[in-house]
């Protein structure tokens, strides 16, 4: 076992079998103040965060929120304006090849040649790295046997996602990103993804994925952060976050007519309130005192109570309490 | 290089997946080689030498086009992206387009020689090493200037506008469709500042006059120097992404690339023989048409 060697930022740890000459730490990524803008809009205004080895690291947030381009960034796909990245000690734009061979990816949304078949792209991708998966193994592993000659413009999207991640893999990389994974598929397809990125974490592969899937984020990740206009405005284990409404109770409500401002937040026991379109959103710390509160104050103005549902709190609640806003909107 | 290998051969089987490739590539070149060696030929083995030179050229010009121009669909659909995560370099990428291209006309090539013989009554085989050596060097040379149209154009519609009129000029003005002795004066002095030029006029001199690499030196140097330079400059134009857009120092570049062109085309006009080589040949096939001076 290697000593501990202070390194920056980073405590660099005993090599876990690499064979290369990374020192494995046990901070994999490493994002410092991030700042990017495209023309007048900042799409990241001072990201950071830190992912550990072997962790499942998820960037939750609405679409524009700026995921994409802070994995980008990570990917060596776009340079920031200002702020640092590593992934495991190294930078992507001054470390050259030795860094891609560090990490695979899928993109948000990845292109091949349509006339190329399933087999070729892993067998071309992986020839490009020199610590090789088994593409064979590849194939069978992502449900792609049946595929495995079909031209890549013949496979349905979940096919052509599953694919993405099996290209992501081929060379055997330390760190993965996922952009939006399973973005755009049926839940389904959705299912068979979360159980391949629940493998991946049996592996000790340390992921980054982007989601905007509360459900993807509660339970893939072992560490969240919430990203949103380009910052990060939460961050800690999915658990961690919805303690911040810590002891409420999730209740939603549709109303025959609209509340007067600021009725219900007056209600017994209510933390916060929200309305959505049709819809109150009240997070209390006395749920039955609230409920029976509810009641009254709807009998007392005429009004009538359409539907009622009780929940615990989710990364959405989390999100709505620091934003304002749903995470779709 | 192994990278742009591996790279090469997936697209080369891409390639000839697609019917655009084969009609353009293998049905166009051959259409063509029927249609002059038979209006053209006349059954004289030395005419029908002449138009293959003619239609080996429009063949290997046809690099041009190529794979050169699936890099800008490559980029335009997102495809590159997903290279660049790899350690791919653009050079490795560039060269993929060249090498593929390369192998790709040749089957055309040898098959264009061997219906002249066959089928045209075409006798002598003319320096085929010289030859050879022409068509190597005019592939890459012209798949290496398609390169430099795919880094600087943004999308497919004003590729195929560049590549139309860059390669309408090819092909009317160096010779390769009309023979240079019969175009204007003018158009004549023109085209010793096109590549193409050279490209025709060197396979006439090896497969007509027979001549050797030292008799066509002018040709490959032009040529070669060709390939470097549109390489060069097709490599440090290279986008992987759509929206990338050209800074100011590459468009410096891809004017740079007229460069060697322009001193190429004043060398020729002022101290070369091209010209006079093109009129020589052509005359020389001219008496054939008179039997009283074929003795």
């Amino acid at each position: 076992m290697e000593a501990a060697v202070e390194r920056g930022d980073f405590r660099w740890q005993q090599s876990l079998g690499y064979d290369d000459n990374l020192v494995v730490s046990d901070t994999a990524i490493q994002v410092e103040d991030l700042v990017k803008s495209y023309g007048p809009v900042q799409a990241l205004r001072g990201v950071s965060f830190e992912v550990c080895e072997g962790e499942v690291f998820g960037l939750l947030g609405p679409n524009g929120a700026g995921k994409t381009t802070t994995v980008e960034i990570l990917e060596g796909l776009r340079t920031a304006d200002t702020g640092r990245v590593t992934v495991c000690g190294l930078d992507p734009h001054r470390s050259g090849a030795e860094y891609q061979h560090l990490f695979g990816a899928a993109l948000q949304s990845t292109a091949l040649p349509d006339k190329l078949r399933v087999d070729e792209a892993l067998a071309l991708f992986s020839s490009f790295y020199p610590k090789r998966r088994d593409t064979a193994e590849l194939v069978r592993r992502f449900g792609l046997e049946e595929k495995r000659r079909a031209y890549y413009s013949q496979l349905s999207g979940g096919q052509k996602q599953r694919l993405a991640l099996a290209l992501a893999l081929v060379n055997e990389p330390r760190v993965v990103f996922l952009d939006e994974p399973t973005a755009g598929l049926d839940p389904q397809v959705r299912r068979e993804i979360y159980d391949i990125i629940e493998e991946l974490r049996q592996e000790k592969k340390t992921i980054l994925l982007t989601t905007h899937y509360i459900e993807e984020a509660e339970r893939l990740c072992d560490r969240v952060a919430i990203i949103d206009h380009g910052k990060v405005i939460a961050l800690g284990t999915p658990r961690e976050l919805k303690e911040r409404s810590a002891g409420t109770t999730r209740i939603q409500v549709r109303l025959a007519q609209p509340a007067h401002d600021g009725a219900l937040e007056r209600l017994e026991g209510v933390a916060d309130c929200r309305q959505f379109e049709d819809s109150y959103v009240l997070h209390s710390r006395r749920p039955p005192q609230t409920i029976v509160a509810l009641v009254k104050h709807l009998e007392a103005e005429g009004n009538e109570l359409q539907s009622l549902e009780i929940a615990t709190p989710t990364l959405e609640d989390v999100f709505i309490e620091l934003t304002g806003r749903r995470l779709r909107d | 290089m192994k990278h742009a290998g591996t790279l090469a051969k997936i697209r080369m089987r891409l390639a000839l997946r697609s019917k655009a490739f084969l009609f353009f590539s293998v049905i166009l070149p051959l259409g063509f080689l029927f249609f002059y060696a038979g209006v053209f030929g006349h059954g004289d083995p030395r005419k029908v030498a002449y138009v293959l030179a003619q239609v080996l050229s429009l063949t290997v010009m046809g690099s041009f086009w190529g794979l050169s121009a699936q890099l800008v669909i490559f980029r335009e659909q997102g495809i590159l992206r997903r290279f660049r995560l790899a350690p791919v370099g653009a050079a490795a990428m560039l060269a993929s387009s060249v090498m593929s291209n390369y192998v790709l006309v040749l089957p055309t090539v040898v098959m264009e020689f061997l219906i002249a013989h066959w089928v045209f009554g075409m006798t002598q085989w003319g320096n085929l090493l010289g030859a050879f050596v022409i068509v190597s060097l005019g592939g890459i040379t012209f798949s290496a200037l398609g390169l430099i149209v795919a880094s600087v154009t943004n999308n497919m519609q004003e590729t195929q506008v560049i590549n139309n009129a860059v390669w309408f000029c090819f092909l009317f003005m160096s010779g390769a469709a009309i023979p240079l002795p019969i175009l204007p004066s003018f158009i004549q002095r023109v085209a010793l500042f096109l590549p193409a030029t050279y490209l025709v006029t060197g396979l006439q001199s090896v497969l007509v006059r027979h001549a050797s690499l030292l008799n066509v030196t002018a040709d490959v140097i032009a040529l070669a120097g060709s390939f470097a330079v549109a390489f060069v400059i097709s490599w440090q134009l290279f986008r992987w992404e759509p929206e990338e857009r050209l800074p100011g120092r590459a468009k410096l570049w891809a004017a740079a690339a007229m460069i060697p062109f322009l001193l190429l085309g004043a060398w020729e006009s002022t101290r070369g023989d091209r010209r006079a080589e093109a009129n020589t040949i052509f005359e020389s096939l001219q008496p054939l048409a008179n039997p009283s001076q074929t003795k």
